[in-house]
C-alpha cells in the first residue's frame, strides 16, 4: 500500500472540446499504463455516445504510478467526471472524492460557462486548482489573455498556469510534476472504522454492479461485510480492485485510495451516488455530507413508432436503467400514440442520451413527446399535486394556483451576440440578474422558468450565438405562474401528445407557431384538415391543411406495372412511419418538431 | 370479348428514335449509324417463340407496337412480326393492331405499308399543335407535318388516335382551351392527353431541379385537367382512363388489357410483360439496351433479365393501381380471387364520403367497349347491397362490401393517394369471413 503522503487524487475540469480526454490520454501514456497499440482514442470515454459527443456520462478512474523527478513513486488517481450540467450532482460527488483539480482551458477560446460551474463546485469542495492552458501551439492561442480571464472570471491565481499541447504531448510531463508538487495528499485514518464515498456505479454483465469508491478512513477489504448507509443495504465484498485502466484485483483499499468493489449487488438502483459505505459491524458514526437522491426534473413520453415494439421498448428501458438509476419510467397510454412510457430524466442532455441509446443500441424507432417539468398544482382543497404530464391536468376550476420551477442560468457569450442572447432570454420570460464583462465576453445571469428552457432553449442559444455562447443552470425554486394547458386539435380532435403547459402570455404565440409547424409537418390528405390551438374551449390559433389537389397523372409506359407498384410500395412504407390519429396520419417527427420555436 | 381473362395481348417494343425528347424516360435509343433491322426481326421472332413455348396456346386479341418510334420500322418487318405472332398463337379476326407513329416519319406510302402489314390502328405522337411548343418539347416535327400525318392516318386506317402533352411550362387555361379545341376538331374517336410529368433522369428533371423549368402547380394543373374532361366530354369523348378519352367503343383495347390486368407478353428491348405460366402470373422485364437484348436473344432464346413470380399481394396491388385508372373501376370479386385481398369497408366508405370513390352492386361490366360506365353506381349503399344480394351472388353470410369500386373524376386527380389508402386497407377475404362468422 502506498503511503498516504504519496497519493494524489485529482480530476480534470474542462469545457467540451477543450481537450480533457486528450490530456487524460497523454497522462496515462506518460505513466506507461497503456501501450500505443492499445491506445484507443480517448480511453476513458468508453461508450459510443460518450466518444461521439465528447462528453462523459459515467465517472471513471484510472490509477497511475508516476516516478517523479524527486525520485519518489506516487500513486495518482485520475478521476474522469461527467461533464454536463445535467449531471451536476454526479460531478460534485466526483469532485468531493478529490483533493485537487486540473482546470483545462483552451488557450484561444478561454473560459466557458460550463467550466465555470464545475470550477465553482471544485472550489466549494476545497479543491486545489491547477490551471492548464491547452492548445498553446495553435496560432490563435493567447496565453496571457486567457490567464487574465481566468483570474478575472474565476478569481484564482493563474500565474502558475502550465501551457501544454495535449495533442502533441508538448509539456505534458510538467502537469504530472505539478500534480505531485502542488496538489495536497489526502488525509485519512486507517485505524478508524471504514468510511468510503460511493462515486458512481454501473452494471457489468459478469460481475454485477461495480461500485467506484473513495476510501476516507479505515480499509475496504475482500470478504468484508459492508453497509450502504442511505439505502441501508448490507453486502459482502467479493472483489476489490483498481483500474489501470484495465481491472486489477487487490486485497484492499486504504485511506485516500480510489478503486472499485463488487458485492453481489443486483441493481444500480441499490447504489446511490454520494452514499457512504461503512463496515456493517463497526460502522462510522456519521455519514458523509452532501448526499442527495437523484431526482428527475424533465419528463417526456416515449412511444414506439411500431406499436408491436412496446415490449421491446420496456425491456430496453429496463436494461438501461440497470446502469442508470436516475432515469425513471412508467407505462403511459395516449389516445394519439397508444402505449408507451412516461420517462423522467436529470435534464435535457440526459433525455437525449437515453433516447439515442434506445434507438441506437436497441434498434428502436421512437416518438418523443414534448418535454415537461414538474408543476406543483395547489388545489382548492389545500392539497398539492405534482404534475409532469399535461394530459393529467385536472379540471381548471379545482386548481387554486400553479407553481413552476425556475432556474438560475449563467451564460457566457462574446459581445457580438449579447443582444441576441438577451432577447432570447427576455422572450423566454427571463429576469436578468447580472451582466458583467470579462474582456470582450459578457457573463449574464438570468432567472428563467425551466419550462421555457426544457425544449429548445439550448439549441436556440447556440443558433443565435453561432455556437459561441455557453450555458449552465441550476434549479432555484418554485414560483407561482399564470399557466394554462394549450391543446392542439387536429381535424377537430385534441391530440393529447401535443398538449403543453405554457404561460398565458406566451400561449397565443406558442399556439400559432405549433399550428404553423404542424401545417408544414403533416402532408396534405384527401380532405382538408383544420389545425387549432385552444385553451379550454377557446380556440386561439388556427391553420388549415388544404386537401390534396392532385398527384401524378403520369403516362404508363408500355405495361410497366412493376414501376408503378414500386412507387406504391414506397408510398405505403412512408405511411408506416406515420401515426394514425382518427383519419389523419401524423408523421412521427411532427410530435417533437411541432414544438420548435423560431423566436422571431 | 367479354372477359379480360379471355384476352391476350402482345406488346412489341421498338427501341429506336431519330432523336431523344428531353422529357421522355421511355426506353429509347438513337443510332446515327442505323441498325441491323434483319437481326432485330430475327430476335423478335425468337423471343416470341420462346414465350409461346412457355405459356402455350393463346388467341391474340391485340398487338401493340410501341417505342421508341415504331414508325421507323420497315413495313415488311412489321408484317413479319405480325405473321409470326399469328403463326405461333393465332390472331383473333377482330384483333386490334396498333402502331405508334411520329408525325415526322410519316409518309402516305409507309402508312399504306403498315396497313397492308395488318396494322389497323395508329397512335400519333403529335404532342402539341403549337410550333413553338413543339420546339420546346424537343420535337423534330412541325404542326403542319402533324396535321398532314393525321390526314393520312384518317384515310388509311379504320382507327387512329393521337397524343398531346399539356400542363406545359407557362401554359394558361385559355391557351389550352384553344389548343384542345383545335385538337378535338382534328380528332377521330380517341385521344390521349397527358400532363407533362417530370421523370427522373431526364434532361427535364435536371432543368426542373435547377429551377429553369417551371410546370403548373397542382392547383393549376388540376384546373387544366378539369377543362380537359369538360371539353372532351362535350364532344362525346369520355375519359375512360386517367389520360385517355374515347367515344364509347373506341377505347384502346390493348391498353384496356393492361388496365384490366389481363395477360400480355412483352417482347423487344426493355419490354415488360405479365404472362401466365400455368396459373402463375409472372412479370417479365427485358434487357433495355437494344444490341445487348438482341445478343441475349441470340444466345438464350430470350432477352429477359427478370422473370418474377408475382405474389398474391403484389397482384392485388397491381390490379388495383391499374384498374382504378379506368372509369369502369375494378371488380372486387376478381380482386379477391386474384389477389386474395379486399379493401376494408370503412376505408371505402370514407373515400365515398369524400366524393373520391363510388361503389356499386354490379355484375361484371360490359366490356364490349361501351365505355364500361353502365354499372349501377350508387353511394353509401353498402347495407342495401347486403340486403338485396341474391344467394347465388355471394355467400350466405353476405359479401363484405360492394362488387365494384371506381374513382370519381375528382378522385382520379389524387389516384395515387386513393390507391395507397385502399391498398393499405387490404384484408384477406378469408379473414373477413372469419370475422363475420365470429361475430
Amino acid at each position: 500500500m502506498t503511503a498516504i503522503s504519496h497519493i494524489r487524487n485529482f480530476s480534470i475540469i474542462a469545457h467540451i472540446d477543450h481537450g480533457k480526454s486528450t490530456l487524460s490520454d497523454r497522462l496515462i501514456q506518460l505513466c506507461g499504463n497503456v501501450s500505443n497499440r492499445e491506445m484507443k482514442e480517448q480511453i476513458l470515454d468508453s461508450m459510443d455516445i460518450e466518444r461521439e459527443r465528447g462528453i462523459t456520462i459515467k465517472a471513471q478512474t484510472v490509477r497511475l504510478d508516476y516516478r517523479a523527478k524527486n525520485g519518489e513513486l506516487y500513486q495518482l488517481n485520475l478521476m474522469d467526471t461527467p461533464g454536463h450540467v445535467d449531471f451536476a450532482y454526479e460531478v460534485s460527488r466526483s469532485l468531493a472524492a478529490c483533493e485537487g483539480a486540473i482546470l483545462v482551458v483552451d488557450a484561444s477560446q478561454g473560459v466557458e460557462a460550463q467550466t465555470l460551474a464545475n470550477v465553482y463546485q471544485a472550489l466549494d469542495n476545497n479543491l486545489e486548482i491547477l490551471p492548464v492552458l491547452n492548445k498553446i501551439d495553435l496560432p490563435a492561442a493567447d496565453e496571457d489573455r486567457v490567464k487574465q480571464q481566468i483570474e478575472d472570471v474565476i478569481g484564482i491565481d493563474a500565474s502558475g498556469a502550465i501551457g501544454v499541447s495535449a495533442k502533441s504531448g508538448l509539456n505534458v510531463e510538467a502537469v504530472l510534476e505539478a500534480v505531485v508538487e502542488r496538489l495536497p495528499p489526502p488525509k485519512g485514518d486507517p485505524k478508524k472504522p471504514l468510511k468510503a464515498m460511493l462515486i458512481d456505479s454501473w452494471y457489468d454483465a459478469y460481475l454485477g454492479v461495480i461500485v467506484l469508491a473513495r476510501v476516507i478512513d479505515g480499509t475496504l477489504k475482500k470478504g468484508q461485510r459492508v453497509k450502504l448507509m442511505a439505502t441501508d443495504g448490507s453486502y459482502q465484498v467479493e472483489r476489490v480492485g483498481i483500474f489501470r485502466p484495465k481491472q486489477e484485483m487487490l486485497e484492499q483499499l486504504g485511506p485516500g485510495e480510489v478503486g472499485f468493489f463488487t458485492a453481489a449487488i443486483k441493481e444500480v438502483a441499490d447504489t446511490r451516488v454520494g452514499d457512504t459505505i461503512t463496515d456493517e459491524k463497526n460502522p462510522t458514526a456519521e455519514a458523509l455530507p452532501g448526499f442527495k437522491p437523484a431526482q428527475p426534473v424533465v419528463f417526456c413520453g416515449l412511444f414506439p413508432v411500431d406499436a408491436a415494439d412496446f415490449e421491446d421498448l420496456r425491456e430496453a428501458m429496463g436494461r438501461l436503467r440497470l446502469n442508470d438509476a436516475s432515469f425513471s419510467f412508467e407505462t403511459e397510454s395516449s389516445a394519439a400514440l397508444g402505449f408507451g412510457f412516461r420517462c423522467g430524466f436529470l435534464g435535457l442532455l440526459h433525455l437525449e442520451i437515453i433516447t439515442e441509446r434506445l434507438e441506437r443500441e436497441f434498434n428502436l424507432d421512437l416518438i418523443t413527446t414534448a418535454p415537461s417539468v414538474i408543476y406543483h398544482l395547489h388545489m382548492n382543497d389545500g392539497s398539492i399535486i405534482e404534475m409532469h404530464n399535461p394530459a393529467d391536468m385536472p379540471e381548471i376550476s379545482k386548481i387554486d394556483h400553479i407553481e413552476e420551477p425556475w432556474i438560475e442560468a449563467t451564460i457566457l457569450v462574446p459581445d457580438d451576440y449579447l443582444g441576441a442572447v438577451l432577447k432570447l432570454c427576455q422572450d423566454r420570460r427571463g429576469r436578468q440578474k447580472q451582466l458583467t464583462y470579462a474582456g470582450s465576453r459578457a457573463m449574464v445571469v438570468y432567472e428563467l422558468p425551466l419550462n421555457e428552457v426544457v425544449f429548445d432553449f439550448y439549441d436556440r442559444l447556440k443558433s443565435v450565438s453561432r455556437g459561441y455562447a455557453s450555458f449552465d443552470y441550476h434549479i432555484k425554486n418554485y414560483e407561482e405562474g399564470d399557466l394554462v394547458k394549450l391543446s392542439i386539435l387536429v381535424n377537430s380532435e385534441p391530440v393529447d401528445a401535443l398538449s403543453i403547459i405554457v404561460h398565458r402570455a406566451r400561449a397565443e404565440s406558442r399556439g400559432r407557431s405549433m399550428c404553423e409547424k404542424l401545417k408544414e409537418l403533416i402532408p396534405p390528405h384527401l380532405f382538408q384538415i383544420p389545425i387549432q390551438a385552444a385553451i379550454g374551449a377557446k380556440v386561439i390559433a388556427r391553420e388549415t391543411i388544404k386537401a390534396l389537389r392532385k398527384d401524378v397523372l403520369a403516362k404508363c409506359y408500355g405495361g410497366d406495372i412493376s414501376r408503378k407498384r414500386k412507387l406504391l410500395d414506397k408510398q405505403k412504407a412512408g405511411k408506416k412511419k406515420m401515426r394514425e390519429f382518427g383519419k389523419v396520419e401524423i408523421p412521427q417527427e411532427a410530435f417533437i418538431n411541432a414544438l420548435k420555436m423560431d423566436d422571431n | 370479348m367479354t372477359d379480360v381473362d379471355q384476352t391476350f395481348g402482345v406488346y412489341v417494343h421498338w427501341p429506336f428514335c431519330a432523336q431523344k425528347c428531353p422529357y421522355c424516360d421511355f426506353n429509347s435509343h438513337v443510332r446515327f449509324g442505323g441498325w441491323d433491322e434483319a437481326r432485330f426481326l430475327a430476335a423478335y421472332k425468337r423471343e416470341i417463340d420462346w414465350v409461346a413455348e412457355r405459356i402455350g396456346p393463346r388467341t391474340v386479341t391485340s398487338i401493340f407496337f410501341g417505342g421508341g418510334t415504331p414508325s421507323l420500322m420497315q413495313a415488311h418487318t412489321v408484317a413479319s412480326i405480325i405473321e409470326h405472332i399469328a403463326k405461333r398463337w393465332g390472331v383473333a379476326p377482330d384483333a386490334e393492331i396498333t402502331l405508334e407513329a411520329n408525325p415526322g416519319s410519316v409518309e402516305a406510302g409507309r402508312f399504306r405499308g403498315f396497313r397492308e402489314a395488318g396494322v389497323n390502328r395508329v397512335s400519333i405522337g403529335v404532342q402539341s399543335l403549337r410550333d413553338q411548343e413543339l420546339r420546346k418539347l424537343g420535337r423534330i416535327h412541325s404542326v403542319a407535318e402533324a396535321k398532314a400525318a393525321l390526314e393520312i392516318a384518317r384515310g388509311t386506317f379504320e382507327r387512329f388516335s393521337f397524343d398531346l402533352i399539356y400542363a406545359r411550362p407557362g401554359q394558361t387555361a385559355e391557351a389550352w382551351r384553344a389548343e384542345l379545341a383545335e385538337a378535338l376538331d382534328l380528332a377521330g374517336d380517341h385521344l390521349s392527353l397527358y400532363q407533362l410529368t417530370i421523370e427522373p433522369d431526364t434532361p427535364y428533371a435536371a432543368l426542373h431541379a435547377a429551377g429553369k423549368l417551371i410546370i403548373p402547380d397542382d392547383h393549376d394543373a388540376s384546373a387544366l385537367y378539369e377543362i380537359t374532361e369538360e371539353m372532351t366530354g362535350e364532344r362525346g369523348l369520355a375519359a375512360y382512363e386517367v389520360s385517355n378519352y374515347a367515344r364509347p367503343g373506341s377505347e384502346s383495347r390493348h391498353n384496356l388489357l393492361y388496365w384490366r390486368y389481363g395477360e400480355y407478353a412483352g417482347v423487344g428491348p426493355g419490354a415488360h410483360g405479365r404472362i401466365l405460366i400455368g396459373n402463375t402470373r409472372t412479370a417479365t422485364v427485358a434487357e433495355r439496351n437494344p444490341e445487348a437484348w438482341a445478343a441475349r436473344v441470340e444466345e438464350a432464346g430470350h432477352g429477359f433479365t427478370e422473370m418474377t413470380t408475382l405474389a398474391r399481394e403484389e397482384q392485388a396491388d397491381e390490379m388495383l393501381l391499374m384498374g382504378l385508372r379506368l372509369s369502369e373501376g375494378i371488380d372486387l370479386g376478381r380482386l379477391a380471387v386474384l389477389g386474395g385481398a379486399r379493401p376494408s369497408r370503412p376505408v371505402i366508405t370514407e373515400l365515398e364520403d369524400l366524393g373520391l370513390l363510388q361503389s356499386a352492386v354490379d355484375r361484371a361490366p360490359d366490356t364490349s367497349g361501351k365505355s364500361g360506365n353502365s354499372g349501377n353506381w350508387r353511394r353509401n349503399e353498402l347495407d342495401e347491397i347486403v340486403a338485396c344480394a341474391g344467394p347465388g351472388l355471394r355467400p350466405e353470410t353476405g359479401a363484405p362490401g360492394p362488387d365494384r369500386i371506381r374513382v370519381t373524376p375528382q378522385g382520379r386527380l389524387v389516384l395515387n393517394a386513393v390507391v395507397a389508402k385502399l391498398s393499405k386497407s387490404f384484408q384477406s377475404p378469408e379473414r373477413v369471413d372469419n370475422l363475420r362468422s365470429a361475430g
